[in-house]
């Protein structure tokens, strides 16, 4: 389904999987999760953005303030998190794709 | 960019099957698992040993970026050219054991060839801890970074 694979392409993000993180011990505030990154503040409201999009992210207002938590039940779903490993093997063999076409050329 | 390798690992189970199409002719795609130095080159990995023929054996040996070195190895079991290499694979070093790898080459096209490869481990558990190990290193390397960031505030 469309939306598992809009999961995994959240995933993949290393920055998204370091918020994911972050708020998983405690919700937080956009402005607090985007203190603890060098990546320009809208950058961050990206990929809150694209967080929340697939539901592993959850907004909760309070106040004035809108707070993000993790969605823990989206989170279970993916829990076995196949992607890396399938874009593991997936570099490996564009690497050997690419090792083989020039190989080809040369002779 | 659409990935074109497919991972099939259902639950459960104490097996995977990778699959994935190449632009390749099947001699082509073959040859890159038979000659050594073609290996090193898309493995980034150093042969110290391949034996391609029934009861042979490889040595591969990997350094990563802090300059630690890694090993596996295997024994192959069968060895048909541009068909199938059975054998075993092992990361030295590593709780995970030994895996038994059947690996399955085929021609689609003058140009496209597939390759299959079923791996087995010893249990399910073993097998689901190996599927995690790149999402739970991304997820250190995340963490890392975070921690780099944090260090450099104080």
């Amino acid at each position: 389904m469309n939306l598992r694979r809009d999961v995994f392409q959240a995933l993949a993000d290393p920055t998204r999987r370091a918020i994911l993180l972050l708020v998983a011990s405690q919700s937080m505030t956009a402005g607090a999760i985007a203190a603890n990154f060098d990546t320009a503040r809208p950058t961050v409201s990206k990929h809150l953005q694209i967080l929340t999009e697939c539901e592993l992210l959850k907004q909760e207002q309070n106040g004035r303030e809108i707070y993000y938590h993790i969605n823990a039940k989206e989170m279970k779903e993916v829990a076995d998190f196949i992607e890396p490993f399938r874009n593991l093997w997936d570099d490996r063999f564009n690497k050997l794709e690419s090792v083989m076409k020039k190989y080809k050329s040369k002779k | 960019m659409e990935r074109k390798t497919k991972i099939d690992a259902e639950d459960g189970k104490q097996e995977l099957v990778i699959t994935r199409e190449f632009d390749l002719p099947l001699e082509l795609l073959f040859k890159a698992y038979e000659e050594p130095e073609i290996v090193e080159q898309w493995m980034g990995t150093k042969v110290l040993k391949l034996e391609n023929k029934k009861h042979g054996s490889y040595q591969f040996e990997t350094t990563d970026p802090k300059g630690h070195k890694h090993g596996f190895n295997g024994t192959i079991h069968e060895f048909i050219p541009n068909q199938k290499i059975t054998r075993t694979f092992e990361m030295e070093n590593t709780p995970f054991g030994i895996q038994l790898e059947f690996l399955e080459f085929e021609s689609l096209s003058d140009d496209t060839s597939k390759l299959t490869m079923q791996v087995v481990y010893r249990s399910v558990a073993v097998r689901d801890q190996i599927l995690k190990l790149p999402f739970a290193q991304g997820i250190n390397m995340a963490h890392n970074r975070i921690q780099d960031i944090l260090n450099k505030l104080n």
